[in-house]
């Protein structure tokens, strides 16, 4: 068994989320350069300008490029060889996070419940998702995601009969509907099949991947390729004013499901798309 | 589509020149409110208590800026989606507000209370934090400072970038807009704005 410490999970975490709101990721630059190439409409190339000039500015002068500094998601791949010591995993995260928040100056968003809705102020809590995987490393992806598009995200438990047509007509629906709201171009994350709640986990995963990074699977590759056109005829254009590039790229994940279902769930991603990744 | 540089506070005539698709360049004193400020001004309003700045002719931004750095006016200060404040934004209007700043589309009941009372909702660029706050020159807390982020704050801005969405002639730029691009085989259609009375 490998022997890694918690506070170096801590420390990662509190350097993985003040870099992704410093410097965006090299993938979404590239999609946002490819947007740049792709869009039709002027005002559409203005925003696009803007956003660009703006993470520069971020990355320039270290501070966030958004003042939606977002709920830091932490996703941990923990080896089955690797043993945690020093404490409690949850709490270093946290730790971590309370930290990356407060040493970055970046802004506290989380309250301590839904209806006294209190600040925390230390932007915690995290949310921790675990997978256990084989090796002997931990590998930890922090996403700090604004609540805008959050906000726009659906699931829809439709019936077998729906079948692929049906699950395209809801995905690009809820795109529609989240339109100027969630800040376009998005990155959309889509889970379909698992259950209700493995659904969504999918979609969120899904966002995850290096922006346009096809699916594996040929087929479904295909099928984020169709998706992808159709919401780019919406014509809602960044920031919802009219344009040729409502969405950067589309992302499935897939799971099995039972013989009754057909769930599709719909992670929408702003442009501000920041994750960031660390292997200990 | 017209370039109109506006300083606040802001008239009836100056909100009467200003249509939707048109770029809007306010410089002058704004304040920021959020869903839960916007709450507060609301139960002030109906107790008949004055609101925490002259609400005639202003300007609101819905931003909740990070905190300043060392040597910084303030943080990141984007706009955020307007649909939160939909509930509480007729009454602001009511009250003389006639500028709102945000991000998104609005509801039918807040794009009839522009036409009713004079007022233009205007967008900012969504997620562009750092570019924005370049724009503001002053910031200080005026009122609700217990709500962090979501205070009340009076900003000095210099030709702050905003586009008018809903204007007070009924003009809705996202549908103008949205149309003009949408292909014909697209699976949904940009919606039209309805016909206020």
């Amino acid at each position: 068994m490998r022997e890694i410490h918690v506070d170096q999970v801590a420390d990662a975490v509190a350097r993985l989320v003040q870099e992704a709101n410093f410097k965006l990721s090299d993938d979404v630059v590239r999609a946002l350069s490819q947007a740049q190439s792709l869009e039709e409409a002027p005002v559409g190339q203005t925003v696009l300008l803007q956003i660009v000039e703006n993470y520069t500015i971020a990355e320039t002068e270290q501070v966030p490029m958004c003042q939606d500094t977002g709920v830091a998601l932490v996703f941990l791949e923990i080896g089955q060889d690797v043993h945690l010591v020093g404490g409690d995993l949850t709490e270093a995260v946290n730790r971590g996070v309370a930290r990356g928040y407060t040493e970055g100056h970046l802004r506290m968003s989380m309250l301590n419940d839904p209806i006294k809705r209190v600040n925390t102020r230390n932007n915690t809590p995290a949310m921790i998702y675990v997978d256990i995987v084989p090796g002997d490393q931990l590998k930890i992806k922090v996403d700090t995601k604004g609540g805008g598009s959050e906000n726009m995200s659906q699931l829809k438990m439709l019936p077998p009969s729906a079948g692929w047509e049906g699950a395209k007509q809801f995905i690009v629906e809820a795109v529609a509907a989240a339109g100027p709201n969630a800040c376009p171009p998005l990155i959309v994350g889509v889970g379909i099949g698992g259950n209700f709640d493995k659904c969504a986990l999918l979609a969120k995963k899904a966002l995850l991947r290096d922006v346009g990074t096809p699916h594996p699977d040929p087929e479904w590759a295909a099928r984020e390729k169709e998706l992808l056109e159709e919401i780019n005829k919406l014509g809602v254009g960044p920031m919802g004013l009219g344009g040729t590039v409502t969405a950067l790229a589309v992302h499935v994940e897939v799971m099995g499901c039972h013989i009754t279902a057909l769930p599709v769930a719909v992670n929408i991603e702003c442009h501000s798309h920041r994750h960031k990744e660390v292997t200990l | 589509m017209a370039r109109i540089h506006v300083t606040t506070p802001i008239t009836p005539e100056q909100v009467r020149q200003i249509r939707a698709g048109d770029e809007v360049i306010i410089t002058g004193e704004i304040y920021t409110a959020r869903d839960a400020a916007h709450k507060r001004m609301v139960e002030d309003l109906a107790a008949g208590r004055p609101l925490p700045f002259n609400p005639e002719g202003a300007v609101i931004y819905y931003v909740g800026p990070t905190p300043p750095k060392p040597g910084q006016v303030i943080g990141s200060a984007g706009p955020t989606t307007s649909y939160r404040m939909d509930k509480y934004t007729p009454d602001m209007l009511k009250s003389g507000v006639r500028l709102v700043i945000g991000k998104g589309y609005r509801s039918d009941e807040v794009k009839a209370a522009l036409q009713q009372y004079g007022g233009a909702y205007l967008v900012a660029t969504g997620g562009a934090g750092a570019l924005l706050a370049r724009k503001i020159e002053e910031a200080e807390v005026i009122a609700y400072e217990d709500l962090g982020a979501e205070a009340i704050r009076r900003l000095r801005v210099r030709e702050f970038p905003t586009i008018c969405i809903n204007d007070v002639h009924g003009g809705d730029q996202y549908f103008t807009g949205q149309s003009q691009w949408v292909k014909p085989d697209a699976m949904v259609k940009p919606k039209p704005p309805v016909a206020s009375e």
